[in-house]
């Protein structure tokens, strides 16, 4: 047994806990009136574990730790997403942030120690740290949403989420602890390895575990019917924390649901399969048609991250590697595009006024024309117009679902549901070039958001046009853990 | 001598013969500490009294000798009161439970390497939960007299200890990493060689924060805002008379007994002597003070009790906050960056503490 | 034999104490029947010896957190729970859960090749027996910091933000509370605090 274990696989973590702990001793250090150095230290520690994660890329799977941590490509490329997605989070919501007496060090100790737990989950290959991950992400989410002082829905958004969060940790721990009494082992590899074996004189036990797992996990990803926190806490919590919320953590569960479904327990995907099926029809329909009856924006687009979900899922379930190349795809364009229309309703909202009702997009057109023009690429992208990004990717889940899994009737509802989906999507674009403005007042946009917000947009319109820049990392990806 | 209780007992069955064995040993210990608690008594008022020009207690018996064992005869015989509407079983629980734990922990105090009652792997940490535990006597009996300067009091106390607690923890951690043990005998054996190998050198700041907040712990003067007499009359044994009370200054002077007893162990050598290993003394007729015995170990507790009523007779109290302060904000990083020192001593192998 | 004695006495208390913690109507007998049953369960734990576990128990929960928790509700006086009508209501919910919680417990025990298997063959005294110069502390130690040293990190570092998540949350800065500042006040010089004025004496007219 070697004492040291070897910690290079690790250096973006070790990286990101250093600095959240430099910025904590730092910041309480500095004067109020230089705040924004804990601002810059933040940004910059993402920018350095981005560096540092593509310095580490290797095509191979490297496991340290005593087989609770793996580097591989899987993880390097989502952590780099990660990194990317909070650092644009961050630029959108640094205006809201000071306005809103946000702007405090703790918050970016709080986002830091968030992404840190997103990747200790991406990159987690025991149970053991697959659970710590998730509780330190859902800990520091919970106290995020918590910290607006002003108003009243921050905090009851926080209980619910953390009640329901809570629960749905239990049930996990649960379903692992049943798995690791059938298998005796908390290793994902091992029990991989262990399982087939098991499963003739402890089926009824691993299918008890495997169904609190996957329940935990479709908590935390919001599919129907675990999804009713997700309106409620995209509502209550202050938009900035919602961007976040609605973005990076998508990433982070994708993680785990591939890390447990496909790594660990892949063999008994005849288990799993039907009870994805379920939950992704259930997402899809729930999703699609509840967003349009919404007036707010913020539960529209909760409601529309339900639905995606639900595509989410049916890449995994479709059981093949282009399955969850597909998957995986998916749940990069919808993070992006999510940034984006998130970040537009920061954009919108100024002193005083969040601009969280659909109508308040009214007349943008001719507020602010360039921002009109990237919001569309973003609704028309997650309709799944084509040429934009989300179309690719639907279009890749149901090719998965139709080809690999033999399942027409399967990608027929998702068609079916997308359309209504469209719905919704194509109103706010209605409402935004057709419409007359109901807010008069001059839109303060900093250069960093315009900057950041026409980037993302380029990026999805770009993307779609060549989706296989993307998708040939994906596919390497899974291969990669495949074998 | 166990031979002999042995041999005495012998017609008993096995099993209880064990717990006789050891309900005389337990008697053997707490005689003479019980005796030491109430002469403790007596030290600390003549002691004071001569610090502030008085005589001190001077009546009952030769030079005021008998004071102790009339305070304790005159308060076997006071009624105890029991307060309208206190919750009786708590009420009498509360003393049981302050003397009880005080009186635990000194089952694994070494008095020489072969002296110990529980020779216990864990010892430390069977100290640290004991004396952790000894709160809840001060919190129930605040809560359970129904009356509010009981209740505040109980509050302050509780709120001291946990806060102290974490310091002296953190002190203790550091003696862990010295003496790479938890057993308060081997912790002593580790420091043997001379006055030079004591764990008092390396560890000086986590001694001097081990101690004070021993002070802080058992509510001494000046950290007695617990008792608070200017303030909240005599704090959460305001309602407690007669025996009762008298068990509440017991478990008080057992404890100050005890934190001395452990600085010593951990510190200062227990019952090395500090002439331990010099060639000229182990040569002459005075021997016998180069030799590790019982009698140092009582020498070196008896110093630090001292100190105790000299505190108490010099100090002024905190204010609460004050008290707070101190130990979050001073002790607490203080014990933590040693612990990092002892690290790096640690590492570099310095001194005959860390060479191995 | 002994043992046997010694587990199901305090089983009993454990058990019986934690029926006490749920029912008991004032909040502050409430903890302490907990306190009670943390130190049934510790005990079980020395029988075990894990005499680690079972002082770290009685230290932290019993010495710490339940000292706070106590501060808190006395601090609250939430002398009687108002109303007690969720029981009844919930009660046949919570025996159903708690049954199949129960029941699938007892399946996950009684699989053959879970594990748990080993003690059922062996008496509970030799179930844990170690050598002569065994120390539990120093071996959960050695795990801790090389098997598992990951996640104690990781662990370590959910501690840190829920503290700074507690604090941030609970900490508002009162603008008009005045603090004192002891290095000031220790520095002060009696220059700073007296001046001496010369006023000129002036003639009577």
């Amino acid at each position: 047994m070697s004492v040291t274990p070897d910690l290079l696989p690790a250096t973006a973590e070790i990286f990101v806990l250093i600095m959240t702990c430099i910025i904590l001793v730092v910041d309480t250090f500095t004067p109020e009136k230089y705040r924004a150095s804990s601002y810059i230290l933040t940004q910059g520690t993402l920018l350095g574990a981005l560096l540092i994660t593509i310095g580490l890329y290797t095509e191979q799977s490297i496991v340290t730790f005593h087989n609770t941590f793996i580097l591989d490509p899987l993880a390097s490329m989502l952590k780099g997403i990660i990194y990317i997605v909070v650092f644009a989070v961050l630029i959108y919501s640094k205006h809201f942030l000071q306005q809103h007496k946000m702007f405090k060090g703790e918050y970016f100790v709080l986002m830091l120690a968030s992404v840190l737990g997103m990747m200790v989950m991406v990159s987690a290959y025991s149970f053991v740290t697959l659970y710590l991950g998730l509780e330190l992400l859902s800990l520091s989410l919970y106290a995020m949403i918590a910290m607006q002082d002003q108003a009243k829905s921050a905090p009851e958004a926080a209980m619910k989420y953390f009640v329901l969060g809570a629960m749905a940790s239990g049930l996990l721990l649960y379903g692992m602890s049943m798995i690791y009494g059938a298998t005796g082992t908390l290793h994902l590899a091992e029990i991989q390895t262990n399982i087939l074996d098991k499963f003739e004189t402890h089926s009824l036990l691993l299918s008890f575990g495997l169904v609190f797992i996957i329940v935990a996990v479709a908590f935390k990803l919001g599919a129907v019917p675990f999804h009713m926190w997700v309106p409620d806490v995209y509502h209550g919590a202050p938009t900035a924390v919602t961007i976040f919320i609605g973005s990076a953590p998508k990433i982070a569960a994708f993680a785990m649901l591939f890390r447990l479904l496909v790594d660990g327990l892949e063999s008994l995907h005849t288990s799993w399969q039907d009870i994805l099926i379920i939950l992704a029809i259930l997402s899809m329909a729930v999703g699609n048609i509840i967003a349009i009856a919404q007036t707010n924006i913020k539960r529209m687009l909760a409601y529309s991250t339900v639905a995606h979900v639900g595509f989410i899922l049916l890449g995994i379930l479709s059981v093949s590697q282009s399955g969850y190349s597909a998957s995986m795809f998916y749940t990069i364009t919808y993070t992006i595009m999510a940034v984006g229309g998130f970040g537009m309703v920061l954009l919108l909202s100024h002193k005083g006024f969040d601009a969280e009702r659909i109508s308040d997009f009214k007349g943008l057109s001719t507020r602010a024309p360039w921002f009109a023009v990237m919001m569309m690429i973003f609704m028309f992208s997650m309709a799944g117009v084509p040429p934009f990004l989300g179309f690719w990717a639907k279009l890749l889940v149901l090719k998965a679902v139709v080809v690999e899994a033999d399942m027409v009737w399967l990608a027929a509802i998702a068609v079916f549901f997308s359309i209504i989906g469209i719905f919704y999507y194509l109103r706010i674009i209605k409402f935004m070039f057709f419409d007359k403005a109901e807010d008069s007042e001059h839109l303060t946009i900093t250069q960093g958001m315009a900057v950041t917000m026409s980037i993302n947009g380029v990026v999805v319109l770009l993307l779609g046009l060549y989706p296989g820049i993307l998708l040939t990392y994906c596919v390497q990806a899974i291969t990669h853990v495949i074998q | 001598m166990l031979d002999l209780l042995y041999s005495l007992t012998s017609f008993l069955p096995e099993s209880l013969q064990t717990i006789i064995i050891i309900l005389v040993k337990i008697a053997v210990l707490l005689i003479p500490l019980l005796l030491g608690v109430a002469y403790l008594t007596y030290a600390e008022r003549k002691i004071i009294g001569y610090m502030q020009v008085r005589i001190g207690p001077n009546r009952v018996g030769p030079r005021g000798w008998l004071q102790p064992i009339a305070d304790a005869v005159k308060l076997m015989f006071k009624e105890i009161v029991i307060p309208n509407f206190a919750n009786k079983f708590l009420f009498l629980l509360a003393p049981v439970l302050s003397i009880g734990t005080a009186l635990a922990a000194w089952a694994v105090v070494p008095f020489n390497a072969e002296l110990v009652l529980a020779d216990v792997n864990a010892g430390l940490l069977y100290i640290l939960a004991m004396t952790s535990v000894g709160v809840y006597g001060v919190i129930i009996a605040g809560w359970a007299s129904n009356s509010k300067y009981a209740m505040l009091s109980a509050l302050r106390a509780s709120a001291q200890i946990v806060s102290y607690e974490i310091a002296m923890g953190f002190a203790l951690v550091g003696v862990l990493m010295a003496s790479r043990s938890l057993n308060l005998g081997d912790i002593v054996i580790g420091q043997s060689g001379g006055i030079y190998h004591w764990y008092l050198l390396p560890l000086f700041p986590l001694f001097v924060v081990y101690f004070i907040s021993g002070v802080a712990e058992t509510n001494r003067a000046p950290f007695d805002v617990a008792e608070g007499e200017s303030e909240i009359v005599a704090g959460f044994h305001v309602e407690y008379s007669g025996m009762a009370f008298s068990i509440f200054f017991l478990a008080e002077y057992a404890n100050m007994i005890l934190i001395s007893m452990l600085a010593s162990l951990m510190f200062l050598g227990g019952w090395l002597s500090p002439f331990e290993g010099i060639e000229i003394i182990q040569n002459s007729s005075l021997a016998f003070i180069g030799t590790a015995s019982i009698g140092w170990l009582l020498a070196k507790a008896a110093f630090l009790l001292l100190l105790f009523l000299w505190f108490r007779a010099t100090f002024p109290r905190y204010r609460y906050d004050q008290i707070m302060r101190l130990g979050w904000k001073v002790f607490i990083p203080i014990t933590i960056v040693w612990i990092f020192v002892i690290g790096l001593m640690y590492y570099w192998q310095i001194g005959p503490w860390f060479t191995h | 034999m002994t043992e046997a004695i010694i587990f199901y006495l305090f089983s009993t208390v454990a058990v019986v104490s934690a029926l006490m913690m749920i029912s008991v109507r004032n909040p502050v007998r409430a903890a302490f029947y907990l306190v009670l049953s943390f130190f049934a369960s510790a005990i079980i734990w020395l029988l075990l010896q894990a005499e680690f576990l079972a002082i770290v128990l009685v230290l932290v929960y019993v010495g710490a957190v339940m000292v706070l928790f106590l501060f808190v509700v006395m601090m609250l006086d939430l002398n009687i729970v108002e109303k007690e009508s969720g029981f009844t209501r919930y009660f046949p919910i919570g025996i159903m859960l708690a049954a199949i919680t129960f029941f699938s417990i007892y399946y996950v025990l009684g699989q053959k090749e879970s594990g748990m298997d080993v003690f059922q063959s062996q008496p509970l005294s030799t179930a844990a027996s170690h050598v002569e110069g065994y120390s539990n502390t120093k071996e959960l130690g050695k795990l801790l910091y090389s098997e598992y040293v990951y996640a104690f990190e990781i662990a370590a570092m959910l501690l840190l933000v829920a503290i700074v998540a507690a604090i941030s949350l609970t900490y508002r800065r009162r603008p008009k509370t005045r603090h004192q500042n002891p290095d000031l006040q220790v520095s002060a010089r009696h220059e700073d605090r007296i001046r001496i004025v010369k006023i000129p004496v002036e003639e009577r007219k």
